[in-house]
């Protein structure tokens, strides 16, 4: 990794623990989480199913928040209200699901505004936005579709899309590739890195090392813990 | 988020989900148009009555003794009643229904008056033709009568029948006139009837126990202080001391009243009739609010996952809460105006096939309006709030 001295650390966690309690037994998901990642990353957290990374990717991502420990998310300490977190997730965190999330009843354009909608972004402005994101994943031909006359790879590229809308700080995809063929799968990554390249940050978590190894810097997470955080030195160029 | 983005949101929902729109929309389509017609209804036999006691003319008293005392006032009282302050004339009135008539080979019955020649003037009677009651007929007991256009169409087959022949109870009386129409009114027909001259009528009915008086008073100002005259010549007749003169009490001697007081009794009436039509009609709209709850408490967990998709990307509480609540609202709002509309269809054609009066007001459709939205409102806050509430990842994972 380059280190530059203007880089900025956008996530920065210290300690991060996450219990769940069940009536009287509890369950420790995530212990002694400490990682920092710096604007311009590309990182991969992969790991054995079970092993506590969707739980981190729903704290990094403000769905959830931590038992204990301090997670600072571009400057702001997210232990904070339902609304504030709502509004972080829709100003500096841009989604990828697996299953692509896209609301079936709205057209793609539809969709893609949304969270410029939830922004309170121009009225005038949104639809150009939202035009602007759609064509940079080569969309604009399909903007009245619903998703459900899409293929698996056009969908994902509208979640990529919406994702985009807001310009967010970080650019979190769960599994992206997991409903698609190789192909797709490829494509859709490939953009991931494009979007690197352009200085975007993006955070993918995975199971699958193959598809890990796209990213600049893999960290395994295994029965809650972090076991490795390593650079990436043969990094797959899609 | 703008609030305008978010009622066209609310209603591209609404229209997206058209077939269960309008089935949860039928119980506030139902409701308010049946509070539109039945309080039409109300009103429209309200207005009717009004317009009835008003053609009676305002300046109308009736005096109604009610107690069994004979004889209840003697022609000299009458006398003297006539040169009180106010008013004007009186005419003494007997009346019994349901007496038999019967002219060649027709026969039927109808609702007899007897009164002096008066009675026409003070309670606006017009004859179309021939003549009514005049002094001589009460003064040498002619065995006469007026007619009612009804009956004599009933008896006659037409209404062209002065100086025809008829009997009533077995007695052959002479038509000298016929009265003109007034109309069907709520209280019946008031053209069934036939008038006789007040003493024949005494003596075919063998009654002289006159107990109606129909005083004109000399204008409408004046009718409150014949009305007060009247009081004082009763109370001091039926010995009722001054202190002792509520209406409570006098009203087993005697009742007085005039158009305004009838007037209030006949509105006291259909107002709470009204009130009651509208009170079950707002039954069903309250029924038609459970089925929006209903509806939306469904509509909330089949959505769960959009829920969950909206919060992912920045929906806040509040956010979530006001769409679904503008859904129900617009739900319910949307079924009000419907429900105004089959509401006016229904007046129209209820007017035209029950011929009854049914008169809309403005403000009865602004507050069903009303009512329909917030009842929407209402019911919707707790469907909402439980979709408000839910949490965005177990949401996102609802299959």
């Amino acid at each position: 990794m380059s280190e530059t001295v203007n880089s900025k650390e956008i996530i920065s966690m210290k300690n991060i623990q996450k219990i769940y309690k069940m009536g009287s037994s509890s369950f420790t998901a995530l212990e002694e989480i400490d990682l920092s990642i710096t604007k311009g990353e590309y990182v991969a957290i992969v790991g054995p199913s079970g092993a506590g990374k969707s739980t981190l990717m729903n704290i990094i991502g403000c769905l959830d928040t931590a038992t204990d420990g301090e997670y600072i998310l571009d400057g702001l300490n997210t232990k904070c209200s339902d609304n504030k977190l709502a509004e972080i997730r829709n100003k500096k965190i841009g989604f990828i699901f697996q299953n692509y999330n896209l609301l079936p009843k709205l057209n793609i354009l539809e969709n893609v505004e949304l969270p410029l909608l939830y922004l309170g972004y121009p009225n005038g402005k949104i639809r150009e936005r939202a035009k602007q994101s759609l064509e940079k994943v080569g969309l604009e031909t399909h903007l009245k579709h619903k998703p459900s006359e899409l293929s698996g790879g056009q969908m994902q590229r509208v979640a990529i899309a919406r994702a985009l809308v807001t310009d967010p700080q970080i650019i979190l995809a769960d599994e992206p590739t997991g409903a698609l063929d190789s192909k797709t799968g490829k494509e859709v990554l490939k953009m991931l890195t494009d979007l690197n390249n352009e200085g975007n940050t993006i955070i993918m978590i995975t199971h699958d090392r193959e598809i890990a190894a796209y990213a600049k810097r893999i960290i395994t997470v295994r029965d809650g813990k972090i076991t490795s955080d390593i650079l990436n030195e043969n990094e797959v160029t899609a | 988020m703008k609030f305008t983005r978010l009622i066209k949101m609310a209603l591209s929902s609404v229209w997206n989900n058209k077939m269960r729109s309008f089935l949860t929309m039928l119980g506030i389509i139902i409701g308010i148009s049946s509070v539109i017609i039945l309080v039409g209804i109300g009103t429209g036999t309200q207005k009717q009555i009004t317009d009835q006691i008003e053609k009676l003319g305002t300046n109308l008293i009736t005096v109604n003794i009610t107690g069994n005392r004979t004889p209840t006032i003697t022609d000299s009282e009458l006398e003297e009643l006539k040169t009180k302050p106010g008013i004007k004339q009186i005419a003494p009135a007997l009346s019994q229904g349901n007496v038999n008539i019967k002219a060649g080979d027709k026969s039927g019955t109808t609702n007899l008056e007897a009164s002096t020649p008066n009675y026409a003037e003070i309670r606006k009677l017009t004859v179309v033709s021939g003549r009514f009651i005049n002094q001589k007929d009460v003064d040498d007991r002619f065995k006469i009568l007026v007619i009612g256009p009804e009956t004599a169409q009933t008896l006659f087959s037409t209404t062209n029948v002065v100086g025809n022949k008829m009997y009533i109870n077995g007695i052959e009386f002479t038509i000298v006139g016929v009265l003109k129409s007034e109309g069907t009114s709520a209280a019946g027909s008031s053209d069934d009837r036939i008038i006789l001259p007040l003493s024949t009528a005494e003596r075919l009915l063998k009654n002289s126990n006159v107990r109606n008086f129909y005083i004109e008073a000399e204008s409408k100002d004046k009718v409150d202080t014949a009305m007060s005259y009247l009081q004082l010549f009763l109370n001091k007749k039926y010995k009722i001391s001054n202190t002792n003169s509520s209406t409570a009490n006098t009203r087993n001697y005697y009742r007085v009243m005039n158009q305004t007081s009838i007037l209030e009794t006949a509105n006291s009436t259909t107002q709470s009739m009204t009130a009651m039509l509208a009170g079950i009609a707002a039954i069903s709209l309250l029924v038609g609010g459970i089925g929006i709850m209903n509806i939306m408490l469904v509509s909330v967990i089949e959505r769960t996952r959009e829920i969950g998709i909206r919060k992912a990307i920045g929906a806040k509480r509040r956010t979530i809460l006001i769409q679904f609540l503008i859904e129900a609202a617009s739900i319910s709002g949307l079924g009000g105006i419907i429900g105004v509309l089959f509401g006016h269809l229904g007046a129209y054609l209820g007017q035209q096939w029950f011929k009854t009066t049914i008169v809309i007001s403005n403000n009865i459709v602004l507050a069903a309006f009303i009512f329909s939205v917030v009842v929407g409102i209402v019911f919707g806050i707790y469907p909402a709030n439980k979709a408000s509430k839910l949490n965005p990842i177990e949401a996102l994972r609802f299959e």
